[in-house]
């Protein structure tokens, strides 16, 4: 984990965010935009699920493929292939007539159902696009889960070695290009110091390596839980807590002191489980992956406080 | 019913080993058993939520059905819940049961010697039972879905002829389809599900969802899939690749197509979806069947979620469609919940008193007093910490207007659920 290996992520132009279901990709993809724009970045955060959970995120209406600032050097947008494709048309076909790109999108999108990978290049190809253009200094991707990211990320290959002529061949020689260069391109992997999540994790930077061109930058457990104790107070807690104990306890509180008992043994075997999952998890990546870690956050908000607090902690990982 | 689990409305308490499943303080746990619905002593308390009819439970359920879809947002342990519910059943009503699963946790699948297994089921053996203390009335089986496998087969059953079958099974677009195509995994899901209920072989399946971008798509899936094969824009694409003939109404697609794509590809799904059509018939009439047996009444579904923001909004969601398309809400799961003590505020007041006046009472308790108060200190700040999360579950289970037959509630296992007696437990949980 060295720092200059670290700092790396803001640096990157194209970040990837992906994790399993329920861990907080979406949070962390917000986060880390937040964090970028606060350091002075023009950031373009978008949503490919269109869920409007990113919107949500920065308390914002929910947003389209057109873009809307959603917090002070954030554009937040959501993918639409339809539309990615009209643009698509309109800027390397001059094609302008909406009415005439109707039916064709239909077609399109016919198309796109059964020939893999034309829906997966459109969303790519979209944000290879901003990076090409220079229209933000990063795009932060809340992309697909764990178990589509791969297809999403090997597209532009798949395309590139099916079709041998054409516009589209050309044009994922540059999509290529942009994403095979790790300065530039990044994939973070989201997880929780859980079993399945962290299984993965650990297939997910396997196929990444194996299938796509792109890099895993870093991966992010986030929701740990604090330590409670050092060895030596765990023995003192797990003898007052016995019943004498906490009979002495209890008087001299006047209250039933049992459920907090109860709840600390159990946050300390949560925790205790969760830390063999993070060593598993340490153990299978690549030692040059940096590993950052997100408190798990006892709070009752969600929105942008949680952004908030989370791009903090973010950026405390990383070192600022 | 010896098998299930003491005290599964609380916390549990779970030994590292052994089958100790009686062993649990449930008297304890009990006395707590209302402070779940209070919400904290600082906040205003959340509408007094409906208590859905106690009449049903997932044991009734389930015993009058024959197929239960457990579906609902991604990581909220939907995979463990299907198979701890077909666990109970197999235990409780007897019959064949098999859970068709996606991606089991591979401790568990190992410990349910499960491993490995594909496309065909295969049967829990009796031993993994018995070292959870259990002797079941029925069978469990369980089969994994393979994608891959499952389009073979589905083309191998379509194709007119061998010739159109190895063409197909050959076309690397079909390849590529097979193995990648999103959405190919909801469509096989149903599909799969239909040829097994089909051939009468189980008194009830467990039909774990694939994670989906969205959580309905399986629901879509099959009249997509008909919908594809019936659409007027395939036949457009035939054309050419028939008869080199292009009519005026697809001429501007094939111009921008041909610029975009290159004459090749275009050419490669032309054929592609020329070999398909031959299967159109078959697709179509199976994709309608497939739809029919979701709506039919001896299916139910199930929902889980999670008491957070996402999962609660997205299992909303989800009961709003399935009562929109007259499908059954059979029950819903709340996975992953704090203990109700959590929420209980003489408990929180106790956390309180030991926070606030930890130097005191390590005082008073004598010992290595610097030490005893650090650890009283994080014992309540821990509680207190977890009470906020407690308040917010609260919350949460308030919004959540969904009334199925079953609500279930699932306490959060402090340990992960690694063989028989863990889902047995699990399964414990929601059964009554």
């Amino acid at each position: 984990m060295s720092p200059p290996a670290r700092r790396h992520l803001l640096d990157l132009e194209l970040v990837f965010v992906t994790g399993k279901g329920g861990v907080g990709k979406t949070t962390v993809a917000a986060a880390l935009a937040l964090l970028a724009a606060e350091r002075g970045k023009r950031v373009l955060a978008c949503e490919v699920d269109a869920k409007g959970d990113l919107a949500s995120l920065f308390e914002a209406a929910p947003t389209n493929f057109n873009g809307r600032e959603v917090a002070p050097g954030v554009t937040a947008m959501s993918m639409d292939t339809e539309a990615s494709l009209r643009e698509y048309l309109k800027l390397n076909l001059r094609i302008p007539v909406v009415g005439r790109i109707g039916p064709l999108a239909r077609a399109f999108d016919f198309v796109a159902t059964a020939a893999p990978g034309v829906r997966e290049i459109l969303t790519v190809g979209k944000f290879t696009y901003e990076v090409r253009e220079r229209h933000f200094d990063l795009v932060v991707v809340d992309a697909a889960a764990t178990g589509h990211i791969v297809g999403q990320l090997a597209a532009p290959q798949a395309i590139n070695d099916l079709v041998k002529v054409g516009l589209i061949r050309s044009q994922t020689d540059w999509m290529l290009d942009i994403l095979s260069d790790e300065s530039r391109t990044g994939l973070v992997a989201v997880t929780t110091p859980e079993e399945m999540p962290v299984n993965e994790t650990l297939e997910l930077a396997e196929r990444v390596a194996a299938e796509t061109t792109v890099g895993l930058s870093s991966v992010v457990v986030n929701r740990v839980l604090p330590e409670l104790f050092a060895r030596a107070e765990e023995e003192t807690f797990e003898w007052r807590r016995r019943p004498p104990q906490a009979g002495r306890l209890a008087e001299l509180v006047g209250e039933d002191v049992e459920p907090m008992l109860e709840g600390a043994r159990l946050a300390v075997t949560m925790r205790r489980t969760r830390t063999a999952h993070l060593e598993r998890l340490r153990q299978g990546l690549d030692p040059a992956v940096p590993v950052l870690y997100l408190p798990y956050l006892f709070s009752r908000f969600h929105g942008l406080r949680t952004t908030r607090q989370v791009a903090a902690s973010l950026a405390e990982e990383l070192g600022f | 019913m010896a098998d299930g689990p003491a005290g599964g409305r609380g916390e549990r308490r779970r030994p590292a080993k052994g089958p100790v499943a009686g062993r649990g303080p449930a008297g304890r746990r009990d006395r707590r058993r209302g402070a779940e619905h209070r919400a904290g002593e600082a906040v205003a308390e959340p509408p007094a939520r409906r208590r859905p009819p106690r009449e049903g439970s997932l044991d009734g359920l389930l015993a009058a059905k024959e197929i239960a879809i457990v579906c609902g947002p991604g990581g909220v342990g939907k995979t463990t819940t299907a198979a701890a519910a077909a666990a109970q059943a197999a235990c409780h009503h007897g019959g064949r049961v098999l859970v068709l699963t996606v991606d089991p946790a591979r401790r568990l699948a190992d410990a349910l010697g499960l491993s490995g297994i594909g496309n065909v089921e295969r049967r829990i053996p009796d031993e993994a039972f018995r070292a959870a203390g259990v002797a079941p009335r029925g069978q469990l089986w369980a089969a994994m879905l393979d994608t891959k496998e499952s389009w073979d087969a589905l083309v191998r059953r379509h194709a007119p002829d061998a010739r159109t079958r190895d063409q197909i099974l050959a076309n690397p677009l079909y390849r590529n389809i097979a193995g990648r195509f999103v959405q190919s995994h909801d469509y096989i899901a149903m599909e799969r599900l239909y040829e097994i209920h089909a051939e009468g072989g189980y008194d009830l399946i467990v039909v774990d969802t694939p994670p989906t971008r969205n959580a309905l798509d399986f629901l879509d899936a099959p009249q997509r899939m008909a919908d594809f094969f019936s659409s007027r824009l395939l036949r457009w694409l035939i054309v050419p690749y028939r008869s080199k003939l292009v009519n005026v109404a697809s001429k501007p697609f094939y111009q921008v197509a041909d610029r975009v794509l290159g004459t090749q590809f275009l050419a490669d799904i032309s054929e592609f979806f020329v070999l398909f059509q031959t299967m159109h018939e078959g697709f179509v009439e199976r994709a309608e069947s497939v739809t029919r047996l979701l709506s039919d009444r001896r299916t139910t579904f199930m929902v889980v979620a999670t008491l957070e923001a996402t999962p609660v909004r997205e299992a909303e969601f989800f009961s709003r469609e399935l009562a929109q398309r007259r499908l059954h809400l059979g029950a819903v799961v709340l996975n992953k919940v704090l203990p109700p003590y959590f929420g209980d505020p003489a408990a929180v007041r106790a956390a309180q008193g030991v926070r606030d006046r930890a130097a005191e009472l390590a005082a008073a308790l004598g010992g290595d007093t610097a030490q005893l108060e650090r650890v009283l200190h994080e014992v309540a700040e821990s509680f207190l910490n977890f009470s906020v999360v407690a308040r917010r579950e609260a919350e949460q289970r308030a919004e959540l207007g969904a009334s199925p037959e079953v609500l279930a509630t699932v306490p959060f296992f402090d340990a992960d659920i690694v063989d028989m007696t863990g889902l047995l437990e699990l399964g414990g949980a929601i059964w009554e």
